[in-house]
């Protein structure tokens, strides 16, 4: 499909896409509805690295939430130590209120933010790397990889619950500043946005490398044949580790940037429902695609604000429902039914261009005869 | 490899390069099984332009000392390949090493193209930066594989829109870009049509020459046709080894597959392929 489209047109996209976020969007919409397509924009970012680890990899991320959570959380400690040195005070609002009077030893650095950005970056990263090796290299996949990861995401909320020094259940909230500008002034809120487009297209760019060089397509063989990649030389464990060290990558970008933009960030945004929803846009969209996940994640996020305004209790069954139609009858997604209506429209005998390539429709089945 | 084409080797029985040949040795290989030894105190030699085929009734064995040179079961003894010891390596390791192999069921990439298919098959040693730009033209060695496989008209074409002996002979390209130089086939001819089993053959012939091809088979037409050497196994033993005319002649061999009653009725060869259907 993309080699159908010449790089002018990958390029002519990313400037439609850039015009759309940059241009109409601020336009278009109130400061209110610009600040929530930002949050979209976030989970969007999430969306991508699982459209990767996921689609292409075949690796069920379903703990996503911890890497959300922690980019989140570091992103939150620096705003809130920043919030307290600019009303002169030793530690944030809410250890005033819970009579603490001296910033725990772990907070310390994140009053740098240097090392709060630096952290929100390499943190995550190898922390999926180290459990990447750890879980790979013992050949865990599947189902039992599922479950491990998303253990792992309820783990770190029922233990953020406790953390009185990192807000308990309320998480980190009210922040005022965001590295020196007022978070009150709707230029600056709108500045948040602008920063996390940006980044979303940064984001879709390098995946859309990943996916287009020969990494990508060892993915997809890994993916369809880890074992045979195996018998080619290659450890499956290395190609892995790197697709799902860039998704949780992506994803404490993506918390990071959700905490100044939404305001607040807490266990409820790291356990298992919202590791879980980040998932039902990305396989609506479509998860072997490079933007179904995308606009899967962002349609998702506004039809259930959208949706949830006016009919709070039918959403819920209805984006359930959906998700369950789209995982049970179109597996590719969005994304996947259009190749799927392109082949049979040539299928038809209508000139349909280049020949289209086999949709990615099935990627969880593996087919490998070393299992005998 | 353009010198080496040009001479065209054929494969003959006991290699056909003498000294200073790639070989592949087998020492006392056991494979056990939680106390079911599949495979016990198996000597295996093959040296470099040898065309072995490894035949046996169910349950010999055959696979399973693929498995084991392969690192897929973990086995006692020792497998040495020019002088370097095989077991215990990882599985990717021995690959590395030179010796490739296919499965029962050809395990192509389905979603991929042959093209892609030998491009990742070409590219173990590859580096992280040559793995995250775009692939650009095609190798030479994947065109001659291409071409010694005769997919190149195929090459844009998804592996799973390949047919059944098509996909067989990509898995068999792709062991030929992998470079490697032990060749272990698990019944590359199961499921075949008459021409494709020919076709197959030939293709055999033709990259035995230079290399060291092991194949499992049943077929025992096929194997009468295309074999310089063979190895019988039994309940996990070698039987007997030797050229086609020696085995087919082997009472031990006709014991194995036709119980004594019919050992002088019967040459080997037509009972055999009706008796033995199923994979060991």
């Amino acid at each position: 499909m993309r080699t159908v489209l010449g790089r002018w047109q990958t390029w002519a996209g990313f400037g439609l896409a850039a015009v759309v976020l940059f241009g109409v969007a601020p336009v278009v919409f109130s400061d209110f509805r610009l600040s929530l397509l930002g949050k979209f924009l976030c989970f969007a970012i999430v969306a991508v690295g699982i459209g990767l680890a996921w689609g292409r990899g075949g690796m069920l991320v379903l703990g996503q939430g911890v890497f959300f959570g922690l980019g989140g959380y570091m992103m939150g400690m620096h705003l809130k130590i920043a919030d307290a040195q600019v009303f002169g005070n030793e530690v944030p609002d809410f250890m005033q209120i819970a009579g603490v009077r001296e910033l725990p030893g772990y907070w310390a650095p994140f009053a740098s933010p240097a090392f709060t950005l630096l952290a929100i970056v390499l943190v995550p990263a190898a922390i999926a790397a180290a459990l990447g090796f750890g879980v790979f290299k013992r050949r865990v996949k599947g189902a039992y990889f599922a479950i491990l990861s998303q253990a792992l995401a309820a783990a770190l909320a029922i233990l953020l619950v406790g953390q009185t020094s990192l807000g308990g259940s309320n998480g980190l909230n009210r922040f005022r500043t965001f590295f020196g500008f007022t978070l009150n002034d709707p230029a600056n809120r709108r500045m948040l946005y602008f920063i996390a487009a940006g980044v979303l297209l940064v984001v879709v760019a390098v995946v859309r490398q990943l996916m287009q060089s020969r990494y990508g397509e060892l993915l997809v063989a890994v993916r369809d044949g880890e074992e045979r990649v195996r018998f080619l030389g290659y450890d499956p464990a290395n190609i892995k580790v790197v697709a799902y060290t860039v998704a949780a990558l992506f994803a404490s970008i993506a918390g990071a940037l959700f905490a100044p933009i939404v305001g607040f960030i807490a266990p409820s945004q790291v356990g298992i429902l919202p590791s879980i929803a980040f998932l039902i846009g990305v396989a609506i969209g479509g998860r072997t695609t490079l933007l179904g996940p995308v606009l899967g994640a962002i349609g998702v996020a506004w039809a259930q604000t959208l949706f949830s305004e006016r009919f709070p209790s039918e959403w819920t069954y209805a984006q359930g429902l959906l998700f369950i139609v789209v995982v049970g009858f179109f597996p590719a997604g969005f994304a996947g039914l259009g190749v799927l209506l392109k082949r049979r429209r040539k299928a038809r005998g209508e000139p349909g261009g280049a020949p289209v390539k086999v949709p990615d429709s099935d990627p969880d089945t593996e087919k490998v005869g070393a299992s005998s | 490899m353009t010198h080496a084409e040009a001479m065209k080797p054929e494969p003959v029985a006991g290699g056909n390069v003498g000294m200073g040949t790639e070989y592949l040795e087998v020492r006392g290989l056991t494979v056990d099984f939680d106390g079911f030894k599949a495979v016990s105190d198996v000597d295996l030699t093959l040296f470099q332009g040898d065309l072995r085929f490894l035949i046996g009734p169910n349950g010999a064995g055959k696979t399973t000392v693929i498995d084991a040179i392969t690192g897929l079961v973990s086995a006692t003894g020792s497998i040495s390949k020019s002088g370097v010891e095989l077991l215990g390596k990882k599985v990717h390791k021995i690959a590395r090493a030179g010796v490739g192999r296919t499965f029962q069921t050809a395990s192509v990439f389905e979603q991929l193209t042959v093209l892609q298919n030998l491009d990742i098959a070409a590219g173990a040693g590859r580096s992280p930066w040559t793995l995250l730009r775009r692939r650009h033209g095609v190798l030479p060695a994947i065109e001659e594989a291409l071409e010694i496989t005769g997919l190149t008209d195929l090459a844009e074409k998804p592996a799973g829109a390949l047919a059944h002996g098509q996909k067989q002979w990509l898995e068999i390209g792709m062991l030929l870009v992998q470079n490697a130089d032990v060749l272990l086939l698990d019944e590359p001819v199961a499921g075949m049509s008459h021409e494709e089993r020919e076709e197959t053959g030939n293709l055999l012939r033709r990259i035995g020459g230079e290399r060291t091809v092991v194949v499992v088979e049943h077929d025992m037409d096929f194997m009468r046709a295309f074999a310089t050497s063979v190895t019988v196994l039994a309940r996990g033993q070698v039987v007997a080894e030797g050229s086609v005319a020696e085995v087919q002649a082997n009472p031990k061999v006709q014991e194995v597959y036709l119980g004594t009653a019919a050992a002088g009725a019967s040459s080997l060869g037509d009972a055999p392929s009706e008796l033995i259907e199923e994979n060991s």
